[in-house]
């Protein structure tokens, strides 16, 4: 079997600033991937690249065997690979169900996103009951779950989520990584970028670590997670 | 358009009875005789005949006296009313009418000592107006938004508030001289912020919502019927075509500008474009491309045009975000004026004879309907500019159902969430070069269709009609009426044609009287005169109020569509 999404070799570059270089991965459809790295390690850059928004200087991202390295992001989104980016971006003056729409934007079948704006307000009740508030009034933590459930409207085969848990409370932040896994178990494959590398690592199937722009690390996110050096660097353990 | 709040500890009861006194004041002032002379705006110098002018006191008059019994009986079917701070927008407004007749009276006639007792009158009655509304207790009113009338009063209301616009409209235009204009508008702007500050529009806007054919409909009739109330004379009719072309340029650039959010600076040149088109392939003795298909063909190419220069500037400078497409445009806009001053066979090509530009453009021939000449309807006249007012009328009916449409369309929705966050739209899967750029050439394709027509009902298209302050003065319309509606532009366009032509005396002055409002407006009321609630919550966020409001109305708009 192929993998669902293959990334080769990939190098990004901002000028003459490399901030990815040469990294390859994998993800394998039902799994949940992971990027793990601290600031500036180029996970990031690496979402960004295989959604489209910023091209590579070199290698090559495929995604359900087709080269998508110089597709345009509008039409890798119709492909069915979501990207729910950092710091959530949701459009702050739409209303709850604005912002979903949005997220369906790619798609034309009308009765079918009618049934996945119930399945989104299924998964969080909140957003159903402030279907009609403007976004920007909503806590951190509500817009997290609204940037989530617009990526899922447009019924991504991939979901790519950029820090999820940036900014949240600890509580909050365990409703996003259930809902991540709630979202695994009903079938989509999910590439998660974190900081936070224990909650990321319970999660992940596979994880991968970055530093400075190079892939230094791989393996089970369990096996990671007791690794000596993950703890050291990420965990703060001796 | 806001009062200033004065706090006042309230005395309702003495309040009530100096706004009732102050309006049977005004209304006996109005049976007597303003001036001595009676040559001054119209004739107010006949006792116990009031001229126009003094009509509207008695109606202001009226008014009060019917404020002032709202006070304290308050009305269930109007709980909705908002007495006191539309008692107060009538007093202060008709302080400011009278004080405008007296000023001409004494003006025109030499000094304030030829002002007869019944100009007197009116200015104490209207100062016991102001008095009595501002000792009035602030009411608290229910929402406007949940008031629903039965279905045939919300469209006679609907259908009164557009004859009363009709109405207003003509009148206004009826003064010839600077005085009538300015005291017709002044009434004019009165009954409108009264009902603006008594929440009339504010429950017009959403039993529009409701009955969206019927307003649709009656404003195009409105539109449609104005030119019977010119007795089949021209001299309105020609400032009515220049504003109705300004306006069908206005609402092209409203898409470009108010929908995607992209700012054009030289939008006056796809007019031009078009108008050169037009003129250039006319019958005119001195066109200059030998081919003159139907009027249909060439208002088709005119608009091509357009929209291919459009595509040209467009498609290198949309795929970058940020200012460069103002500055490319405002560039283009004088590479235009430039290119049409000298192609004039010296320079380049004979195309549009340099400065003199094309003249003697023949008037429009459609279906053997000829535009140059008068036609007979029953009792009425239709004059020649009537006839290019029609069909202009009915291209900006054109421009605006297509805005309506791309507005609640999935099209809109991507400008808008590029208007927003580009980048997170770009994420989202909206083609964001590909909606700009439909935006940007579609505004001007419709800019060019407009041109063609300009290129017959004017008589000549010379280059100086097309220079940077045109396109300027497009975008000042836009921006003041309320960028992204329809009504707003509307309003916003007709006020910067329209002054400058009925009020000679501020010629000299209007740009700076423009600079100024502008400058007043993005500090009052940025979202311009008329604006859509959510423009409105793109400026003033923190207000919570308003975000329930616009929660609302969408809850509305949906029931209506539903």
């Amino acid at each position: 079997m192929t993998a669902m999404l293959e990334v080769k070799d990939l190098s990004v570059a901002y000028g003459k600033i490399t901030a990815v270089k040469g990294i390859n991965f994998t993800v394998e459809e039902g799994q949940v991937v992971t990027l793990i790295g601290t600031n500036g390690a180029g996970k990031t850059t690496t979402l960004r690249t295989i959604s489209g928004l910023l091209r590579p200087s070199a290698g090559e991202i495929s995604f359900l065997g087709k080269r998508i390295d110089k597709v345009q992001a509008h039409s890798i989104v119709t492909m069915g690979l979501a990207h729910s980016p950092e710091g959530r971006r949701i459009f702050p003056r739409q209303s709850v169900e604005e912002n979903l729409m949005l997220g369906a934007f790619a798609r034309r079948d009308r009765t079918d996103i009618q049934a996945d704006l119930k399945e989104a307000y299924d998964l969080f009740p909140i957003l159903a009951e402030r279907r009609k508030q403007p976004a920007g009034t909503f806590s951190g933590g509500e817009q997290q779950m609204l940037a989530m459930g617009r990526a899922m409207m447009s019924r991504p085969k991939l979901l790519m989520l950029d820090e999820p848990s940036m900014g949240l409370s600890p509580i909050m932040m365990k409703k996003i990584m259930t809902t991540v896994r709630t979202l695994q178990k009903r079938g989509t494959t999910i590439l998660l970028v974190e900081q936070n590398a224990r909650a990321a690592l319970k999660l992940a199937t596979h994880g991968y670590v970055l530093e400075v722009g190079k892939i230094v690390l791989d393996g089970p996110g369990p096996e990671l997670l007791v690794s000596d050096e993950v703890k050291k660097a990420y965990l703060g353990e001796d | 358009m806001n009062i200033p709040k004065i706090t006042i500890s309230p005395r309702p009861n003495v309040g009530k009875a100096l706004l009732a006194g102050g309006a049977v004041l005004l209304i006996v002032a109005a049976l007597l005789a303003w001036s001595y002379d009676s040559t001054i705006l119209g004739d107010l110098s006949i006792s116990g005949n009031p001229a126009p002018l003094q009509e509207f006191a008695i109606v202001m008059g009226v008014v009060g006296l019917i404020e002032a019994a709202l006070v304290h009986r308050r009305l269930t079917s109007l709980s909705w009313w908002d007495t006191t701070s539309s008692a107060r927008a009538l007093a202060v407004g008709t302080l400011v009418y009278i004080v405008l007749i007296d000023y001409n009276i004494a003006y025109q006639s030499g000094g304030v000592i030829n002002l007869d007792p019944g100009a007197w009158l009116a200015l104490v009655g209207a100062l016991v107006m102001v008095a009595g509304s501002f000792l009035l207790a602030p009411v608290k009113v229910t929402n406007q938004l949940k008031v629903h009338g039965a279905n045939w009063l919300e469209i006679v209301v609907i259908t009164a508030t557009l004859a009363a616009l009709l109405f207003m409209v003509a009148f206004i235009l009826r003064g010839d001289d600077g005085g009538s204009v300015l005291a017709a508008l002044a009434a004019g702007g009165t009954f409108g912020v009264l009902l603006f500050r008594g929440g009339f529009f504010t429950w017009l806007s959403v039993a529009a919502a409701r009955h969206r054919p019927v307003i649709m409909l009656g404003a195009l009739v409105v539109a449609l019927l104005f030119p019977l109330t010119q007795n089949g004379t021209d001299a309105n009719m020609s400032i009515a075509v220049d504003i109705a072309i300004f306006l069908c340029a206005a609402l092209g650039l409203n898409i470009v500008v108010g929908l995607a959010g992209l700012l054009d600076l030289g939008y006056i040149a796809f007019l031009g474009t078009g108008a050169y088109v037009g003129a250039m392939m006319s019958s005119a003795a001195s066109a200059t491309i030998g081919w003159h298909p139907p009027f249909l063909v060439v208002a088709l190419l005119g608009a091509l045009t357009s929209a291919v220069l459009g595509l040209i500037i467009g498609s290198p400078t949309l795929r970058l975000s940020g200012d460069y497409l103002a500055i490319v445009t405002l560039a283009f806009g004088e590479i235009f004026h430039t290119a049409v001053n000298n192609m004039d066979g010296t320079n380049g090509p004979d195309l549009t004879h340099g400065p003199n530009g094309i003249a003697g453009i023949p008037d429009l021939n459609l279906f053997g309907f000829n535009f140059g000449s008068t036609h007979n309807l029953g009792s009425f006249t239709i004059s020649n500019y009537s006839n290019y007012y029609i069909l202009l009328v009915l291209v900006a009916a054109l421009i605006i159902t297509i805005f309506s449409r791309l507005n609640n369309s999935r099209i809109g929705r991507g400008w808008i969430a590029i208007r927003e966050d580009e980048r997170a739209a770009e994420a989202m899967g909206v083609n964001i070069f590909g909606l700009k750029i439909l935006a940007f050439a579609g505004g001007a394709f419709l800019a060019g269709l407009a041109g063609t027509i300009q290129a017959h009902a004017t008589p000549s298209v010379v280059p100086d009609n097309y220079t940077f302050q045109e396109s300027s003065f497009l975008l000042a319309a836009v921006v003041l009426g309320g960028m992204g509606t329809v009504v707003g532009v509307a309003l916003g366009a007709t006020v910067l044609k329209l002054l400058p032509e009925k009020l000679r005396f501020i010629e000299d002055y209007r740009l700076l009287i423009f600079g100024l409002a502008l400058v007043l407006m993005m500090r009052f009321r940025p979202e311009g005169l008329i604006a859509s609630r959510r423009r409105q919550l793109e400026f003033h966020d923190e207000d919570e109020n308003l975000a329930d409001i616009v929660q609302e109305e969408h809850v509305d708009e949906q029931k209506a569509n539903a």
